[in-house]
C-alpha cells in the first residue's frame, strides 16, 4: 500500500486460494497491465498449488518467450518453473484459428472447408472489429468445458483484448451476433436462403439502387459469398447470437470473478469506473480494482518543500545530491497527483476493493518479474 | 524558425500505438503548422470526439469548425468524420442517392456497410482526407495549407492507407476506380507523410519498428518519429552510479537536512530506479535511431494536458523542425 485509501484491500491470496474461484477475468483500458496482471495471478495461483490455465491475448514479445508461448498452436502449454504442487499452462489466443476451429467442430469436413475458403469468412475472421473479443469468449468457453470434462485445470485466468474501451469485451460478442443475425443481412442474403420474394416491392426503388451500388462496390462475388456464409453458419449452430449469449452467461457464473486493472491516470480510471458500473448493472461479480504502475514513494517523511529547499542550497556544491533531492520531490508530487485521482475513484465506488502495484523500473518480462508483481498484488 | 523538415507535405498522417498520444500530437502539430497565417485542418476518423476533448470545445459535428486562431492570424479547423455520413456523401457523389439515405439508415443498411466492409469505411475516410488536400489544386474558395489526420493506430495504419489499392481488384474501370487511383496517388506521393508517435517502452517501440517496416513495404511515405511523454534524466549528465551512503549523508548535511539512514537508503533506491529507467529508455531510443527517421521529442507534462500544454508542445515541434 502506498496510497492512503479508504477502500477495502483486495485480498488477492484469498481469491486465489478459494477453490470456488474457477474463472478470473482481467479487464481494463489498453496498456494498463491486463496481460501482466493475468499472467502474474496465474503464476501465483499455480505456486499456491492450483492447476491454472492462463489465456493471454497479446503479451509483450519477451514475456511471451519467457512463458514458452512461442508455439502458436492455439492451445495451452505447460509453463516450466512452477514451484510446489500446482501447475501453470498458458496460451496466446489465435483469433483466426479459434474461429476456424468453431467452424470445423460444427460441421462435416466438406462443409467446413467451404466456409473456411469463403472470402467473406476470411475477412470476418481476421479483421472484424469485435472478432477478437468474441473469440476470447469462445476460447474461454472451450477451456472451461475441457476443465470440467477432464479436470485439467481448476482455475482459468483470462486476459482481454487491447480495446480502447474495457466495455468492448462485454459488448462486442453481442454486437457481432446481432449484426450477423440482423435484418439487413437477412434481406440481402435472402435469395441464397430461398426467401427473397417480393423484396423489391417491400423496400422500394431505393433498395434496388442501393443493392446495385453495393454490388458495384463490394463485387457480386462478395455478396454471394456473404449469403453462402450466413446460411451455412445459420444451419451450423442456429445463430451467432445464441452462442454469444451462452458464453456471456458463463461470465455471470458464481465461480467467475472480474478484476479491473487501471493505471492511476484519468483516462484509465474513467474506463475502470464505467466498467465497474456496468458489471453492477449486469450483475457480474467484481473482485476488485488493481491500480497498476503506481508511483512508489520511499521516505515520504522527507517532504517536497524540504527536499526542494535543500536541493537549492547545494545546487553548485553537490550537484548529485541536489539532483537526487529533486528526483525525490518529483516522485512525491507525481504520487500525490495519482493519489488524488485514486481517491476520486474510491469516493465514487467506496465498496470496491483495491490493491496497488508500483511501477517497476523495468518492463515485466520473465517469471521473476511476474512473481514480483504477484507479491505486490497480494501485499 | 522558418525551415521545416516537411516543406512539401500537405497531409500529415499521425499514427502510433494506442494511448501513446496520437490525438494530442496531431492537435499540437496542427497548431504548429498554423504559423504565419496558415489555415490548417485536423481531422479525426474514429468517432470518439478526441479533438473536442483536446481543444476543450463542444463536440464536433460532421462539418468543418474553427477550433482556434493562432497569433499571426493562423487558424486551426477541426473535422470529425462520421463514416455513415461519409458513406452517404459518397453515394451522392457517384449515384445521387442521398435521398434514399433515411430508408437505408432505418434498415440498418448504412451500419451494415460500414461494419461489414471495414475496407469500404476506410475508402470513405481516406477519400475524405485526400479530397481536403486537393482543395488547394482545385481553386476551392477555402483551401487548407495543411491537413493533419489523427489516424488509426499502428496495427491498422498500413491497411487503412492502402485500402484503395484493393478497390483496383474489384473495380477495373469507371468512376470508383478513378477515385481510388487518385487517392492512392496522393497518399503515396511526397505530399503525404506518415508520422508515428511512441513512448520509450518496449511494446510501443516494437510496434513502431514493425509499423515503419510495413509502411515501407507498401510504398507509403514514412515521416518522423515522435517520442512522446519523455521524462528528462534528472541526474547530472553521465551519472549512472548510485552514490554511496556516506557521500549522500554529507551532501544532505550540507543541504541542511539531517537524514536518517532510512531516508538515505530510500534516496539511493530512488536513484537506482531512475538509473535503470534511463538505461532502458536509452536502449529503446537506440532501437528507434536505427530506423533513421527524423525524431522529435515531447516531454511528459506532469500537470496533465490542457490548451496551454498543447500550445507548448506546438512550440517544441516547431523548434525541432517538424512544422
Ligand atoms: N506529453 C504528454 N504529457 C502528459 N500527458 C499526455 C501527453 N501526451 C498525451 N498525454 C495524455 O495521454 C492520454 C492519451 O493521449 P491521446 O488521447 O492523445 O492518445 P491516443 O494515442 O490518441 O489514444 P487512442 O489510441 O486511445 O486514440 C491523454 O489523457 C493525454 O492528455
Ligand atoms: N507494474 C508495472 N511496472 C512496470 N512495467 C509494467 C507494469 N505493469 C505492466 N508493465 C509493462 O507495461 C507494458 C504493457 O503491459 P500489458 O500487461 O501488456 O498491458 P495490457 O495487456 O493492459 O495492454 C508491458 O511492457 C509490461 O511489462
Ligand atoms: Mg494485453
Ligand atoms: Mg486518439
Amino acid at each position: 500500500m502506498t496510497f492512503a485509501l479508504t477502500a477495502p484491500h483486495l485480498e488477492i491470496d484469498n481469491l486465489l486460494a478459494d477453490r470456488a474461484t474457477r474463472i478470473i477475468v482481467c479487464c481494463g483500458a489498453g496498456g494498463v497491465g491486463k496481460t501482466t496482471t493475468a499472467a502474474a495471478l496465474g503464476l501465483r495461483a499455480a505456486d499456491m498449488g492450483r492447476n491454472v490455465c492462463v489465456l493471454t491475448i497479446d503479451p509483450a514479445r519477451r514475456l511471451a518467450q519467457a512463458m514458452g508461448l512461442t508455439e502458436l498452436d492455439n492451445s495451452p502449454r505447460k509453463v516450466p518453473g512452477v514451484t510446489g504442487g500446482g501447475s501453470l499452462s498458458a496460451m496466446m489466443l489465435d483469433m483466426k484459428r479459434t474461429f476456424d476451429e468453431v467452424v470445423e467442430s460444427h460441421s462435416d469436413p466438406a462443409r467446413a472447408q467451404a466456409i473456411l475458403d469463403n472470402p467473406f469468412y476470411q475477412a470476418l475472421s481476421s479483421s472484424f472489429a469485435g472478432t477478437q473479443e468474441y473469440m476470447a469468449m469462445e476460447k474461454l468457453g472451450q477451456l472451461r468445458a475441457e476443465a470440467d470434462r477432464d479436470g485439467t485445470w481448476d482455475l482459468i485466468v483470462v486476459d482481454t483484448p487491447p480495446s480502447r474501451s474495457a466495455l468492448d469485451f462485454l459488448d462486442a460478442p453481442d454486437r457481432l451476433g446481432t449484426f450477423l443475425d440482423g435484418r439487413f443481412i437477412k434481406i440481402l442474403t435472402a435469395p441464397a436462403r430461398g426467401a427473397g420474394k417480393g423484396l423489391g416491392k417491400l423496400l422500394g426503388a431505393g433498395f434496388g439502387l442501393f443493392a446495385g451500388v453495393l454490388t458495384k462496390i463490394l463485387g457480386t462475388q462478395l455478396l454471394s459469398d456473404l449469403g453462402a456464409f450466413v446460411s451455412a453458419v445459420d444451419t451450423m449452430f442456429g445463430g451467432f447470437r445464441e452462442r454469444a449469449e451462452a458464453t456471456y452467461s458463463l461470465l455471470k457464473d458464481d465461480g467467475t470473478s472480474f478484476i479491473v486493472v487501471a493505471a492511476p491516470e484519468p483516462d484509465a480510471l474513467r474506463e475502470a469506473s464505467y466498467f465497474v458500473d456496468r458489471l453492477e448493472t449486469d450483475q457480474m461479480p467484481l473482485a476488485g480494482l488493481v491500480l497498476n504502475r503506481v508511483q512508489e514513494v520511499r521516505a515520504p517523511e522527507l517532504s517536497v518543500e524540504r527536499a526542494v529547499a535543500g536541493a537549492d542550497r547545494i545546487e553548485d556544491s553537490d550537484p548529485m545530491t541536489s539532483a537526487l533531492l529533486r528526483l525525490h520531490a518529483d516522485r512525491l508530487r507525481n504520487a500525490e497527483r495519482q493519489e488524488r485521482l485514486a481517491r476520486k475513484f474510491v469516493s465514487a465506488h467506496p465498496e470496491v476493493s483495491v490493491t496497488e502495484v508500483v511501477a517497476l523500473p523495468e518492463d515485466v518480462h520473465d517469471l521473476t518479474g511476474l512473481r514480483t508483481v504477484g507479491d505486490l498484488l497480494a501485499d | 524558425m522558418s525551415t521545416t523538415d516537411w516543406p512539401d507535405v500537405q497531409l500529415h498522417v499521425v499514427s502510433g500505438k494506442g494511448g501513446t498520444g496520437k490525438t494530442t500530437v496531431a492537435s499540437a502539430l496542427a497548431l504548429a503548422l498554423a504559423r504565419d497565417g496558415r489555415r490548417v485542418l485536423v481531422m479525426e476518423v474514429e468517432g470518439r470526439q478526441g479533438l473536442s476533448q483536446v481543444f476543450e470545445s463542444p463536440p464536433l459535428p460532421y462539418a468543418e469548425r474553427r477550433l482556434v486562431t493562432v497569433s499571426g492570424g493562423g487558424e486551426v479547423w477541426g473535422l470529425a468524420v462520421d463514416p455513415e455520413e461519409a458513406l452517404l456523401d459518397y453515394l451522392e457523389l457517384f449515384y445521387n442517392l442521398r435521398r434514399a439515405g433515411g430508408v437505408l439508415r432505418r434498415m440498418g443498411a448504412v451500419e451494415f456497410v460500414t461494419t461489414i466492409a471495414p475496407g469500404l469505411r476506410d475508402v470513405l475516410l481516406t477519400g475524405k482526407a485526400v479530397e481536403l488536400v486537393r482543395r488547394s489544386d482545385k481553386k476551392h474558395d477555402t483551401p487548407y495549407d495543411a491537413i493533419v489526420l489523427d489516424a488509426p493506430p499502428t496495427g491498422r495504419i498500413t491497411r487503412f492507407l492502402n485500402v484503395n489499392t484493393e478497390i483496383a481488384g474489384v473495380a477495373k474501370v469507371g468512376p470508383i476506380r478513378q477515385q481510388a487511383d487518385g487517392v492512392m496517388a496522393v497518399l503515396r506521393s511526397a505530399r503525404t507523410a506518415v508520422h508515428l508517435v511512441t513512448i520509450l517502452e518496449e511494446m510501443p517501440v516494437q510496434e513502431t519498428i514493425d509499423g515503419v517496416a510495413e509502411l515501407h513495404d507498401s510504398a507509403l511515405p514514412v515521416g518522423g518519429i515522435v517520442i512522446n511523454m519523455m521524462r528528462p534524466p534528472l541526474l547530472p549528465e553521465g551519472n549512472c552510479e548510485v552514490p554511496d551512503a556516506a557521500q549522500l549523508d554529507a551532501g544532505l548535511a550540507a543541504a541542511g537536512l539531517t537524514a536518517t539512514s532510512t531516508v538515505i537508503e530510500a534516496l539511493r533506491g530512488e536513484a537506482a530506479d531512475h538509473i535503470a529507467r534511463v538505461a532502458l529508455e536509452a536502449t529503446e531510443r537506440e532501437r528507434l535511431a536505427v530506423l533513421d527517421r527524423p525524431m522529435y521529442e515531447l516531454p511528459y507534462l506532469p500537470g496533465g494536458m490542457d490548451l496551454t500544454g498543447l500550445q507548448e508542445m506546438a512550440v517544441m515541434l516547431r523548434e525541432q523542425g517538424m512544422a
